[in-house]
């Protein structure tokens, strides 16, 4: 009696082990690998290696308003591009306090960073960049090339920049610029 | 024997995952069901040499979604699901991959973007945004695929389907129809009794249905229909004399000009002058190429107010008054017909502003906008002309030049350019506005240091002529805002404009503006 308890018991565990192989530790680890293979992600936060810094250019809005200006800045180190990218733009997005005013609006967060083989970085930030937009053309230039600029003129690596918001494309942050497509570096932003 | 065991567990245990795993699925899918159960919106029709077929589209959450098995069963591809959650769909060796919960899909290796991540149909079928097509499968598939998303087709192969835009002008008593085929295609004209059959030498015609919008019952055109694939009739009213018809290329259009004769109606003492002979040009050509209509943009509008000053002054509001005036003042003294994108406070989906301009065949098209900046000291007013990276210009250059087969015999050149990018053949020209408008802004308003600039800027993108956007000063400069309230400066505003469309104008009637 006690060694038919035993087996059942066995079978039991053996059943349950294979339920959670099956629909709980399965569809995780495919839904991880099937994410890697549709490019190359960022997961939510890979710590760097503590105090290592790189020197970076960071963007925000120049005296007379309608250009960008330059700052260095040491940002935390990142390994790979990918990681480095996301060090860059949660530096980039994070508050400042005045002479400095970011053209990226207040309560902007990152959620992710892709970079595809092609040198395309698709940034994909919390949707306070379209929602807490003050509008105007120029701003919304200067918010989309302070993001632009500082991946492309950082990283060799990355060549156009594509803006999703709350992990989609949108058709712009305030209704004037293309977002449907990467945009190249483009300095003629910057004083 | 494992797997029977889980399937058939025995009645002492608690098969706990295979349950919470079962409902979860039942629940995923039901809330499926529950959100595909929004209305169904016309489906995609794919025009190909086989005949036309249906490929249903679902809307979910505004976007549209075509079922993927439904275009396995059209395009061959297999599709299947990955035992590590990605969809895969082949097609001769080469695949997509699309994950379920992102906005991309890996084509050949290559990583494009989608406006919203793959989702799931009704008895559990993959649906794809409907760009899935353009920027996906048309990577992998043979022939060629044409997505018109507006005109709801799917053009698959070498088919020759021109878009037809149709418009009546009354002229006095008489008037001119002129119907656009995009890309060119010739066309004969022959009447029969109480209509004109215009016959397009294509495989299909991308029109509206009807065409044209039924007219006045004493209109000399009463209406246009399309009455097989490639022929549209058009009705005539009982006043109808005789027609002139001709085409000239203009772009990638092929424009037939058919002026419509009236009979003279005047019973004077006079004898009546002769009705003229329909081979006889009517005088009413306006010279090639001349400024007939100008679309207007008031920029946003609606829910979308733009930006704001502090004082209260909304963008939307701004922009509107300063068109009416420009449309006052422009169609009073010029005789240039204005047509403006939106007339009243409300919203105008961004796209659909210079689709308005290029359906009306506008000769140029001026948004209107007001600055923001986040320095309050930032004053001046700016011109922006569209910009267009180098590898989207040469995407505008996608399909180049084509050899089609031309009507009488022997083939010729056309070119084909991606309707959003429909700006690139302009650009040169909207630039020559764009200087033009700075001339006579000039000496009336501040500027700002690079007064004309160029932007990849949506709303002038898809023009399909000389496009700028104005930006006619910052609302967040406190004497600004006040200013661009004010009549006198919208006065200013209105001058300069109508003075550099009189420029441009000049320039184009003297052949250097094209």
């Amino acid at each position: 009696m006690a060694k038919r308890a035993l087996a059942i018991g066995g079978l039991l565990v053996a059943v349950l082990a294979l339920g959670y192989a099956m629909f709980v530790a399965l569809p995780r680890w495919t839904s991880r690998a099937a994410t890697q293979r549709a490019g190359t992600v960022a997961p939510a936060s890979v710590p760097a290696p503590p105090g290592r810094k790189i020197n970076a250019r960071l963007f925000y809005v120049a005296e007379d308003g309608t250009r960008l200006t330059s700052v260095e800045r040491d940002v935390p180190y990142g390994e790979g591009v990918v990681e480095q990218a996301r060090e860059i733009i949660a530096a980039q997005i994070a508050p400042v306090v005045e002479p400095l005013v970011s053209a990226v609006p207040r309560g902007t967060t990152l959620r992710a960073v892709f970079v595809a083989d092609g040198g395309e970085a698709y940034v994909d930030l919390s949707r306070e960049v379209v929602t807490a937009h003050p509008g105007g053309t120029l701003n919304e230039l200067l918010t989309i090339y302070t993001l632009v600029d500082a991946l492309t003129a950082n990283l060799p690596a990355i060549t156009s920049v594509q803006l999703l918001v709350d992990g989609k494309e949108v058709e712009t942050l305030a209704g004037h610029v293309d977002l449907r497509r990467p945009l190249a570096k483009n300095l003629a932003w910057v004083q | 024997m494992e797997v029977s065991a889980v399937r058939d567990p025995p009645l002492n245990a608690r098969p706990l995952p295979l349950f919470t795993a079962t409902a979860t699925v039942a629940l995923l899918a039901l809330a499926a069901v529950l959100s595909s159960q929004t209305a169904q919106p016309a489906s995609l029709t794919l025009l190909s040499r086989e005949g036309r077929r249906p490929l249903p589209i679902t809307l979910v959450a505004d976007q549209e979604f075509v079922a993927l098995d439904d275009l396995a069963a059209a395009f061959q591809l297999t599709v299947r699901e990955e035992a590590l959650g990605a969809i895969t769909a082949s097609y001769k060796g080469k695949t997509i991959v699309l994950t379920p919960d992102q906005a991309l899909a890996s084509v050949a290796g290559r990583l494009v973007s989608l406006p919203a991540p793959p989702s799931r149909g009704s008895a559990r079928r993959w649906l794809v945004p409907v760009e899935f097509i353009s920027r996906a499968l048309a990577l992998v598939y043979d022939g060629k695929l044409d997505l018109r998303k507006s005109s709801r087709l799917l053009i698959v192969g070498d088919m020759r389907v021109p878009r037809i835009a149709v418009r009546w002008d009354p002229l006095g008593a008489s008037g001119r129809l002129t119907i656009d085929a995009t890309p060119r295609a010739p066309s004969t004209v022959t009447q029969e009794n109480d209509h004109l059959t215009v016959k397009f030498d294509a495989d299909a015609l991308d029109a509206p249905n009807p065409p044209l919008p039924a007219q006045g019952a004493q209109s000399l055109v009463l209406a246009v229909r399309l009455v097989d694939p490639t022929t549209i009739a058009v009705d005539l009213g009982p006043r109808f004399a005789g027609f002139k018809a001709s085409s000239q290329p203009v772009d990638t259009t092929l424009r037939l000009v058919v002026d419509v004769l009236a009979t003279q109606t005047d019973t004077a003492a006079a004898a009546p002058p002769p009705p003229p002979p329909p081979d006889v040009p009517p005088a009413l050509s306006p010279p090639a190429f001349a400024i007939r209509t100008v679309a207007i943009d008031p920029g946003h509008g609606g829910a979308d107010e733009g930006a704001r000053g502090a004082s209260g002054v909304r963008e939307k509001d701004l922009t509107l008054a300063v068109a009416r005036r420009a449309k006052a003042a422009i169609e009073a003294r010029l005789g240039i017909r204005v047509l403006l994108t939106r007339d009243d406070d409300r919203t105008v989906p961004i796209d659909e502003r210079p689709a308005i301009a290029n359906n009306n065949k506008a000769d140029l098209f001026i948004s209107l906008h007001a600055n923001a900046s986040l320095r309050r000291t930032t004053v001046g007013t700016a011109i922006f002309c569209a910009e267009f990276d180098k590898d989207t210009a040469q995407a505008a250059a996608v399909g180049g030049t084509d050899r089609l087969p031309a009507f009488g015999g022997g083939s010729r050149d056309i070119e084909l350019v991606l309707w959003d990018l429909a700006q690139t053949r302009h650009l040169g020209q909207s630039t020559t506005f764009a200087a033009l408008l700075e001339q006579q802004l000039h000496d009336r308003v501040p500027l700002v240091a690079r007064p004309v600039d160029h932007a990849p800027l949506r709303v002038l993108e898809s023009a399909n002529m000389p496009a700028v956007l104005v930006e006619m000063g910052y609302l967040t400069n406190a004497d600004q805002e006040k200013l661009l309230a004010g009549d006198g400066f919208q006065n200013t505003l209105v001058q300069a404009i109508y003075d550099a469309i009189v420029r441009y104008r000049d320039a184009v009637a003297a052949g250097g503006g094209r």
